[in-house]
């Protein structure tokens, strides 16, 4: 956990006493609203389908118990008793009111938390691997990295009024859990043939009408020039980026536009004449970042394969849990814990205030007092002893979060379509309920192996359909949503957007086609262990359209 | 229009002339970029100080032979959305060392004053007469910030290692 100090506590509160000001000045009609829509989004509140909606920030996605507690405070006091974990290691509260703004976030700055550029056309909450500092494969922890760019974008006094909204992600790590390539800025921490650690920087990912994959633009950046290249990059995009069409106003457009070597010609050049400037981080700007991290102090314990082994065979709901859920973590002894929020029949990312206050009670007994949130929209205990997994499952079954799914095809993200959403042109949560129904089965789930399950509600694509394993895209047609099926997208280290199957389905038919190209897909591996964007690739999406279309 | 400068409320002493008509050679003057560029010469020989309005969809580096003798730089925000006059100051600030009045003009909002401060605007044409009021109380709501640029605070992560390091705002109260 990254500790807050004078500084960062000072600036928070002088932000919340703004808010209350500008919200105050709407609420008389000083301000009107289009004046007020831009300062309300710098402050994460929304206006939604039927009220306001409040996005804070769980900045890289690491949350301490007691900040976990506050979440669960705010939504019990002032929501519906729950909270919404989106794919940006955020929590979106969907049902406070305005004049109850102020006190929210008086609350949440309490416990060290804000919805400071959670929306907006600014640079947005900077996210990472919720594995960071405990996964077994990464060079140094992401989250220093992530916290310094956090503070250097707050309330950055050149970047605020940007052509659209800006996401950077970190990662450290050999496996991409951070989805780096469909962000504005993608960061890669690893180590050159010299040993160093230093960033592959790729820039122009996204998602949208317009998906692209991000695209390398410096294979290693030294540490001590992170923050003058990231801010060469926004300049040049500030200043040239499209501002006379909304859909053509991200990033990801100028360097298609450019070409990612003219554009990182464009960025190199603006970068030269920064580069020994203010923003060189020195060892010790790094240093003192990361002294303000707190970790656990671990315990020197033997990793428990025998008695885990043991309990495996003589349970069979933790065997399919511990087999699922439970990965290896740095320390001997130890195992990272991911708690799925995708029940059967619920929404995907939903948590309700005892949820959260639950998970807050078992992180301090379990998990040094710390949660990760992931893009999956899963949380994480990220400090589990490997010997205490079984009373961990038995706490965690009994709040309905030990779901053996994580990864597999009822672990669905999706956006909060057209239940709550403006944009929405199709409902996407019932169609998540409705699959999590038909693959319940937890055995056969694990047959299918690991398959990514991502909806959006509408083309702007906050479920990432494009880079879902399986896509499902709703769209209105002549009134009513149909829904476009996309095969083969992925968003790790080999990201790739996937591939239209076929016609547009209607509502109705979304959960039997998925059924069929599932059955497709165990009809076409080559081995049992094939993964399903494996058996995509191999074969293309011409065989499952052929069995998917002739059954309908 | 209220004119703000160096956080104090007051008279606009340049003009705005029409690209067709002659330029005085002692009034206070703001051009248009076409006009200054056509006939810079002659126009910075003149006894009065110039000023010049300057797009923010164009090159702020044309203006770099000229700045030692440009008195004034008015940047555009079309819409306070519309931020590219943002970088287009702090380059003249910190990049080309301008030290003549750097003016933000258009839709500059009360909401706005303490990024363009900080991005190195020291007069503000302001649309409201009650943001200008509220002037030095934007400028003051913050104490703390994370990053630097053109008016010179050190940011936080520097104040944390260098405790002495102070502030410097570049801006006296008014009286």
């Amino acid at each position: 956990m990254y500790i807050y100090d004078e500084f960062d506590r000072a600036l928070l509160a002088d932000r919340v006493a703004e808010f209350r000001d500008q919200i105050a000045r709407r609420l008389s009609g000083a301000l009107t609203e289009d004046e007020f829509k831009p300062l309300r989004l710098m402050n994460g509140v929304y206006l939604q389908l039927h009220a306001y909606m409040l996005r804070v920030a769980i900045p890289y996605g690491s949350l301490s118990s007691d900040q976990l507690r506050t979440l669960a405070h705010v939504a019990r006091r002032y929501d519906r008793g729950y909270g919404h974990f989106t794919t940006r290691q955020n929590i979106q509260f969907n049902w406070i009111k305005l004049q109850d703004m102020p006190e929210v976030l008086a609350t949440l700055a309490q416990s060290h938390l804000h919805a400071m550029q959670t929306s907006g056309n600014c640079i947005r909450n900077v996210t990472s691997d919720q594995w960071a500092g405990v996964a077994p494969d990464e060079v140094e922890d992401p989250r220093v990295y992530a916290e310094i760019l956090r503070q250097h974008s707050t309330m950055h006094p050149e970047f605020s009024f940007l052509p659209r909204k800006f996401k950077i992600a970190v990662t450290a790590a050999a496996q991409d859990r951070a989805a780096i390539r469909i962000h504005d800025i993608g960061l890669r921490l690893h180590r050159n043939a010299a040993g160093e650690a230093g960033f592959e920087v790729v820039v122009g990912g996204g998602l949208g009408r317009t998906p692209f994959i991000g695209k390398t633009i410096k294979s290693f950046l030294h540490k001590r020039d992170l923050l003058s290249y990231v801010e060469a990059i926004l300049r040049v995009y500030n200043l040239y980026g499209r501002r006379d069409n909304i859909y053509k106003a991200r990033i990801k457009i100028l360097v298609h536009d450019l070409g990612a070597e003219a554009f990182a010609a464009a960025v190199e050049n603006e970068w030269r004449a920064i580069r020994d400037g203010a923003l060189v981080l020195d060892d010790a700007v790094i240093a003192d970042i990361a002294s303000r991290f707190r970790y656990p102090e671990y315990d020197i314990l033997p990793d428990e394969s025998e008695a885990l082994a043991a309990e495996r065979s003589s349970d069979r709901a933790f065997d399919l849990w511990y087999a699922n859920s439970v990965a290896p973590h740095r320390m001997p002894g130890y195992a990272i814990v991911t708690l799925s929020l995708k029940p059967v029949g619920a929404p995907p990312g939903d948590a309700t205030a005892e949820q959260m206050d639950a998970i807050a009670d078992l992180a301090d007994r379990y998990s040094s007092r710390e949660i990760r949130v992931g893009h999956e929209q899963n949380l994480v205990l990220p400090h589990v002893r490997q010997r205490d997994l079984p009373a961990l499952f038995r706490a965690l079954d009994a709040i309905g979060v030990a779901t053996a799914n994580v990864g597999l095809v009822s672990d669905i993200i999706a956006c909060p379509g057209l239940d709550y959403c403006s944009l929405a042109n199709a409902r996407s949560i019932p169609i998540a309920q409705e699959l999590t129904r038909r693959f319940r089965n937890l055995e056969a789930a694990r047959d299918i192996g690991r398959l990514h399950i991502n909806i959006s509600g509408c083309i702007n694509a906050c479920g990432h359909h494009h880079v879902g394993h399986i896509g499902i895209l709703g769209v209105e047609k002549n009134g009513e949503e149909f829904y476009q099926i996309t095969l083969g997208g992925r968003a790790d280290e080999q990201a790739g957007l996937g591939t239209l199957l076929g016609p547009a389905v209607p509502y109705e038919q979304v959960a039997d086609v998925i059924e069929d190209v599932v059955s497709a897909y165990v009809a076409l591996r080559a081995r049992p262990d094939e993964l399903f964007i494996d058996t995509v690739r191999r074969v293309g999406v011409e065989p499952f359209k052929e069995r998917v279309y002739a059954a309908h | 229009m209220p004119l703000i400068k160096n956080a104090r409320w007051i008279e606009d002493r340049y003009a705005r002339i029409p690209d067709d008509a002659p330029v005085p050679d002692a009034r206070a003057l703001i051009l248009s970029a076409g006009r200054l560029l056509a006939g810079a010469r002659d126009i910075l020989a003149r006894r009065g100080p110039t000023g010049v309005i300057w797009p923010n969809d164009r090159d702020i580096g044309e203006l770099v032979p000229y700045l030692d003798r440009l008195a004034l730089i008015a940047l555009v925000f079309p819409a306070f959305k519309d931020g590219r006059a943002y970088s287009q100051a702090r380059a003249l600030r910190e990049r080309y060392g301008f030290r003549g009045e750097l003016r933000a003009t258009g839709d500059v909002l009360r909401d706005q004053f303490l990024f363009l401060h900080r991005a190195g605007f020291d007069a503000f044409e302001v649309r409201k007469p009650e943001d200008a009021k509220a002037f030095w109380d934007a400028l003051q709501r913050y104490n703390v910030f994370y990053q630097p640029a053109a008016d010179g605070a050190a940011s936080a992560l520097r104040r944390r290692l260098f405790p002495a390091s102070t502030q410097n705002l570049a801006v006296t109260e008014p009286a």
